[in-house]
């Protein structure tokens, strides 16, 4: 048991910090500032608030914050050399008795990490510059407070990637959920907006439950919550299986809940499209690149203990791929072009969740790392269109972008954001999802093979929705029609105002980056026997190294019932390498897909309609249209199957509130004396004379008493005497 | 040293007043004669003590007379008072007219 006089001397008695990690600290405790910077940018920002600035100065602050931070990780990162602690300060840390809780302000700096921190402060900083542009209508009303949410979001989100300890995670992950909250619902006027930011909260508190149970069965089987301790205690097998021993069982799915609601896969999915009420660089940031992500890293970073099931890391492939397709499948029919991305970011982080599950960490990493960038520009131009054609998102109103002045940097940028999306040979998209593919032929388990066809299939799709944009707006005859977001220009004299330098300097430094992002395959590896590039190398020195192809680690592990071992169980795809085939394979999906979209599109645009009204007047397929343009009713089944009964609930219980405890318990004892005073009430009428009578009744009553107390008296005396009830008792009803 | 009988008279003529107080008191509207009426009540009272007073050799049936007449001169310079007030109020001595200040 607990006692307090125990606890405080140990307390003052044991350091928590061994001496070596102290001397770490002294080195690399300027890293502290990456997460410091974006702190500062926050506290500057609220400053600018309470001065009530007119100016970009808040763009300009966050900005300056956040490349400081970009450039002091890539100081960290060139100065890397093995995983290090850098302990900050301690922050929560119990012992008693025998046992202890430990999780101090520290960060965990590994290859994995600096790989996320790298891509997540970069991108931080460019989508900065281009909000600076973007916001410009809100200087002096919205700016403030946006730079301040990217600034809390860019602190929460490197706690929960820098974080020494599952908790430090947990911060973050609430940290960035409540960003993602307070950005969303950026336009708090906007009713669809704040609808969307609830939604948005509520969907990842299910989550939330998961990672904080997984954090507390951790805690209870491993007895820490720091990385590095429960990969000890992993790696000398002396964990504790308490429960019954179920407890290490029930991790990784508890961690895969937490992963799903962060990362929009089924069924939490649902709160991500409805995100794009959001100002777009927060889509592009939050939504597309960075946040998203961060139930991948979660599973990486916990990979070991997804190992040590047989059937976690099937769930994951398969809710990922089923993701994955079924997210294309709406994404194919919608026509806002910010949904339509929406809905592909779903589906590329159902890919990811595939690769964790088919055992390529590294080439979920590395789909993280392209898809951060080429979503990015994706969703950066669908937002330079909005603001330059007053919020208008609908593809079939934008036509032939490309050839009007000064939209030619966004129609670029933009094909080479479809086209790595697409997966069109030699992009960066093309080798990070041939990773994935190839692997799921590889890797032996429960439908893998049915799962890598499936995925197959949904590149084919992507490829398709990708192009339906961009044929669309971008090429084909020049036609457009104002938003209704004019900011007081007549839609008759609109003029669409093209993107100026912040705005087209973003655009360009990203989607160079997107295409540089194909480089890293290409790199050589120094650690011996490694294949893939750079990502591999970040990869493997990570807890998530068994995922990595040629890594030491990878084929010791047994995985799924079967050695994970290559040259034993290497599966097949219609015979060939799949590593070879995909190539080929994913290639010829890719320009099926294009090819179907320039058809439909481009060349003879009216032919989709036609198609889709062939569809509509036949009575057999009427429904496949139907429910793809409307997301295949999900919202409304959650509606049916869960809000609905809770509606229901809720008002059973205002009924009972209402009548029960208000009506009958609370106002009820209210109505006693109430009641009882209504019999007395009549008395005080405010007529003199009828005091008067009733202070003459006292009297009299007590001049009676007075006279007759002796005969009161000896009359109460009988009838409560013992003698008299007796003689009653011996004799029932013998009174004579 | 009083008689029994000539005792009986007092305390007669005592609980007449009283009486008479009383039921003027119930009976009549107008705020002065009810005040009137009070007073006789007041009177009656104070008979009966010296009555007893006397009757029983013990002074203090007078000590509590004197009381009463004190208690009756200030009750009687507030009642007049207050009845002037009231009579500016509302231009009447109808004690039904002022039934609302019970509120």
């Amino acid at each position: 048991m607990i006692s307090a006089p125990l606890i405080i001397p140990k307390m003052i008695a044991m350091p928590a910090v061994p001496v070596d990690q102290v001397l770490d600290a002294v080195n690399l405790s300027w890293a502290g500032f990456i997460l410091w910077m974006p702190l500062l940018s926050l506290v500057l920002c609220g400053l600018c608030a309470s001065f009530k600035v007119k100016t970009k100065a808040p763009a300009v602050i966050t900005v300056i914050c956040l490349a400081t931070s970009f450039v002091l990780t890539l100081f960290l990162w060139q100065g890397y050399e093995q995983p290090e602690t850098i302990h900050l300060f301690d922050w929560l840390q119990v012992h008693w008795a025998n046992d202890s809780f430990i999780a101090n302000f520290a960060l965990y700096i590994d290859s994995l990490t600096l790989l996320w921190m790298l891509f997540v402060t970069g991108l931080g900083t460019l989508i900065a510059v281009y909000a600076s542009e973007y916001m410009e209508h809100d200087v002096g009303k919205g700016y403030t407070r946006f730079f301040a949410g990217v600034s809390v979001f860019l602190f929460a989100m490197s706690c929960l990637v820098m974080g020494d300890n599952l908790l430090m995670l947990y911060l973050g992950w609430e940290g960035v959920g409540f960003a993602s909250y307070w950005l969303i619902g950026y336009f708090y006027q906007k009713p669809s907006a704040v609808a969307a930011a609830k939604k948005a909260f509520i969907v990842n508190r299910i989550g939330d439950v998961g990672l904080a149970l997984a954090i507390y069965l951790i805690w209870v089987t491993f007895g820490t919550v720091q990385y590095d301790e429960i990969s000890t205690v992993l790696a000398s097998n002396s964990y504790e299986s308490e429960f019954g021993g179920w407890s290490i069982q029930a991790i990784p799915y508890l961690l895969m809940l937490a992963a799903f609601g962060k990362s929009a896969q089924l069924p939490l999915y649902v709160w991500l499209p409805d995100a794009m009420e959001g100002p777009t660089p927060v889509s592009a940031l939050i939504h597309a690149a960075t946040m998203v992500t961060a139930g991948i890293y979660l599973i990486i970073r916990t990979y070991p203990l997804f190992l040590l099931d047989s059937h976690a890391l099937e769930v994951v492939a398969w809710v990922g791929g089923l993701t994955a397709f079924f997210a294309a499948t709406i994404g194919m029919a919608q026509y806002d072009i910010k949904r339509i991305m929406a809905y592909s970011t779903v589906s590329q982080l159902g890919y990811m969740f595939l690769g964790l599950g088919v055992i390529t960490s590294y080439g979920a990493a590395y789909h993280v790392f392209t898809h951060a960038f080429f979503k990015a520009v994706l969703f950066l131009t669908c937002g330079a269109i909005m603001h330059g054609f007053a919020g208008q998102l609908d593809l079939r109103r934008l036509s032939g972008l490309r050839k009007m002045r000064g939209w030619k940097v966004v129609s670029y940028t933009m094909l080479i954001g479809c086209l790595c999306l697409a997966g069109f040979p030699f992009t960066s998209g093309y080798f990070s999802k041939d990773a994935i593919l190839a692997e799921a032929f590889v890797t032996q388990g429960a439908g893998f093979k049915f799962l890598g066809w499936l995925a197959i299939f949904t590149a084919g799709l992507t490829a398709y929705y990708t192009f339906r944009v961009w044929f669309r707006v971008c090429a084909g005859p020049v036609h457009y029609e104002a938003g209704d977001d004019l900011h007081g220009e007549s839609p008759d004299s609109f003029h669409p105002h093209a993107p100026r330098f912040a705005i087209n300097f973003v655009l360009i430094t990203i989607s160079v980056g997107a295409l540089l992002a194909a480089i890293p395959y290409f790199m050589p590896n120094q650690t011996e026997g490694l294949r893939g590039g750079w990502i591999a190398e970040m990869v493997n020195d990570s807890p998530a190294s068994a995922g990595v192809p040629g890594s030491s680690e990878s084929g010791t592990h047994m995985t799924h019932g079967t050695l994970h071992d290559e040259s034993a169980t290497h599966g097949d795809i219609l015979g060939m390498n799949p590593h070879k085939a995909m190539y080929y394979i994913s290639g010829i999906v890719g320009f099926i897909g294009i090819g179907i979209a320039f058809y439909f599109h481009l060349l003879s645009r009216t032919s989709a309609d036609y198609m889709r009204g062939k569809l509509l007047a036949s009575r057999a397929t009427r429904w496949l249209p139907t429910a793809m343009e409307n997301k295949w009713y999900v919202d409304e089944i959650y509606i049916a199957l869960i809000r609905s009964p809770l509606w229901i609930l809720g008002k059973v219980f205002s009924i009972f509130d209402k009548y029960i405890i208000d009506g009958a318990i609370v106002n009820g004892i209210a109505h006693i004396p109430r009641g009882v005073a209504s019999w007395f009430s009549p008395l005080h009428n405010g007529a003199v004379q009828s005091y008067a009578v009733s202070m003459l009744g006292g009297a009299i009553l007590i001049v009676l008493l007075m006279l007759f107390m002796p005969e009161i008296i000896e009359f109460s005396q009988s009838l409560f005497t013992p003698e008299v009830l007796d003689q009653t008792a011996q004799v029932p009803g013998g009174e004579k | 040293m009083m008689s029994f009988g000539a005792l009986s008279g007092y305390l007669l003529v005592s609980a007449l007043l009283l009486a008479i107080g009383l039921v003027g008191f119930l009976v009549r509207r107008n705020l002065i004669v009810m005040f009137l009426c009070t007073e006789l009540m007041f009177q009656g009272v104070a008979i009966a003590f010296i009555a007893m007073g006397k009757y029983l050799f013990d002074y203090s049936g007078q000590v509590m007379v004197i009381f009463v007449l004190t208690v009756a001169a200030a009750e009687a310079a507030l009642a007049l008072a207050l009845v002037v007030l009231l009579h500016r109020q509302s231009e009447t001595l109808d004690a039904d007219s002022f039934g609302e200040l019970h509120e």
